[in-house]
């Protein structure tokens, strides 16, 4: 027997979050994953850590990912997001205090150097500043390119001060307001600070399993005493990055450098609804041109949802064909699904096999496997809205 | 006892009489994690010895499994093919994967016996 995919391997010595002891004891696997020594599944394992997610609630440590402030020297909203907006194509100008917005870094050519979440704080005191959260493993470049863009006045600040966790799941808001009955009014996509255990911890209604649910930045202080108070709760059990992956994936979002990368634009990922109208019209991003014109044109390929018609997993990397002709496109993510009991993937295709229903083949093994193209998300979203 | 022998791929291979039952170790399924998939060979089709003959995926990976010596496929499980989990339950006992008419039962003293394949395994972890 031999593993048919990679496992990620570096010899370069791997970071650990301030919460690894927890997961060792909760006996966790540890894997290398983007630089650091991350859970992959406990003992539930990936398949009940999946399905207790959608069932109940999951707890998440995703503080590998990178959180910087960008402020604005003049305390000014408008000139904090006027320079994010030359980085990213979504309205952050319009973005209410108190709100959170999915974008992307675009690249000059309209690729995706990374995807992040921009939130703008209510509190007082936090006018003219945004609180970005970026991919671990695109943390170093995406702060480099910011820093090589912002004007005079503006600056980039990375934070290690809060320990990320992400609480997912139809029981996470009554699970949540046990500690602050605050996180029960919260709408999807609202920040607001709650009061956990006496500390301020800075939450959005957000997440990346398609499940109501929420992210924390606890302060690193009382991270391990928030973490061991959400994880005792009978109701919530901690989750690996296996079951976020198959969680994601049946909810149809992108992973960076599988499902979106320098080469693939916002609107070939289908990702237009994160450009607000303003900035389509306008332009003013990295990329403009191409992302103006695919919007206008519709794009030559575009990332869609595949099922297949067997019980095959069919996995990142396999060719997309057209039935029995023609290569049309690859897999970008692609495995078992467990709340779909079968399998599950996403990928791209020339734009003329895109839409929903069209029967394609997937090269598994060096054999046709015949699939059709589908709607996303695969599993339903439960966002509170 | 029936002769047991492994592999370094951690196939193992029971034999009784000319027969080898062929599946994957109660180590490899846990390392595999929750197994979702099975597809196991045609009867019939003659393996030689590391051939591709099965695969098995799990949540996490696609791995092959290989013949651990040549022969014919003589039977296979197809309970395990509606029923992957079992892989995980019962590795070597009930989630055999197939049976092979072995050619030639010499090649059986390539392999490792099972307090070889122990040592291999604590080796290697």
């Amino acid at each position: 027997m031999s593993a048919g995919s990679p496992q990620s391997t570096s010899a370069a010595a791997l970071e650990r979050t301030a919460l690894y002891d927890r997961h060792v004891a909760l006996g966790a696997k540890m894997v290398p994953f983007a630089g650091y020594e991350m859970p992959v599944q406990y003992n539930l394992g990936v398949l009940k850590e999946h399905l207790w997610t959608r069932d109940s609630a999951g707890l998440f440590d995703v503080s590998h990912m990178g959180l910087a402030y960008l402020r604005a020297e003049d305390g000014s909203h408008e000139t904090v997001a006027r320079a994010l907006e030359t980085l990213v194509p979504a309205d952050i100008l319009n973005l209410a205090p108190g709100r959170q917005r999915y974008s992307q870094l675009t690249t000059d050519d309209g690729g995706i150097i990374d995807d992040l979440m921009v939130s703008r704080s209510a509190e007082h005191g936090s006018e003219g500043s945004l609180f970005l959260v970026v991919n671990a493993g695109r943390k170093a470049v995406d702060y480099a390119h910011i820093l090589s863009r912002l004007p005079d006045g503006v600056h980039l600040s990375p934070t290690e001060d809060f320990v990320l966790m992400a609480l997912q799941g139809p029981r996470a808001a009554e699970v949540l307001s046990g500690l602050d009955p605050a996180a029960a009014e919260m709408k999807f996509m609202a920040v607001t600070p709650l009061a956990i255990l006496g500390n301020t911890v800075p939450a959005s209604r957000s997440g990346y399993t398609g499940e109501v649910g929420y992210e924390l930045a606890v302060p690193a202080s009382c991270a391990v005493a928030v973490w061991n108070v959400l994880v005792a709760d009978d109701r919530v059990e901690p989750i690996g990055l296996g079951a976020r992956d198959s969680l994601r994936l049946e909810a149809g979002l992108c992973l960076y450098g599988h499902d979106i990368d320098e080469t693939t634009s916002p609107v070939e990922a289908g990702l237009t609804w994160s450009i607000q109208k303003r900035r389509r019209a306008e332009g003013g991003f990295p990329g403009a041109a191409r992302i103006q014109a695919e919007l206008a044109d519709g794009p030559a390929r575009k990332r869609v949802g595949i099922k297949p018609d067997g019980r095959a997993p069919a996995r990142e990397g396999a060719e997309i064909r057209a039935p029995g002709g023609e290569a049309i496109g690859m897999l970008t993510s692609g495995g078992f699904g467990p709340t779909i009991g079968g399998p599950v993937a996403m990928g791209y295709v020339a734009t003329e096999h895109a839409g929903a229903g069209t029967p394609v083949e997937l090269i598994v093994r060096d054999k046709p496997m015949p699939a059709h193209v589908v709607d996303m998300p695969f599993a339903p979203h439960r966002y509170a809205r | 006892m029936a002769d047991e022998y492994f592999t370094e791929d951690h196939e193992y291979i029971r034999v009784e009489g000319d027969t080898g039952i062929v599946g994957i170790t109660n180590h490899a399924q846990d390392q595999l994690g929750d197994v979702v998939f099975v597809e196991v060979p045609e009867v019939g089709r003659t393996v030689a010895k590391g051939d591709a003959a099965a695969v098995v995926e799990s949540v996490k990976a696609a791995s092959d499994i290989y013949a651990p010596v040549a022969g014919e496929v003589t039977e296979v499980n197809g309970e395990i093919e509606a029923n992957p989990a079992m892989v995980n339950e019962d590795a070597e006992g009930a989630a055999w994967f197939f049976k092979l008419k072995i050619a030639d039962k010499a090649d059986l003293s390539a392999l490792m016996d099972r307090k070889a394949y122990d040592a291999f395994v604590a080796e290697n972890t």
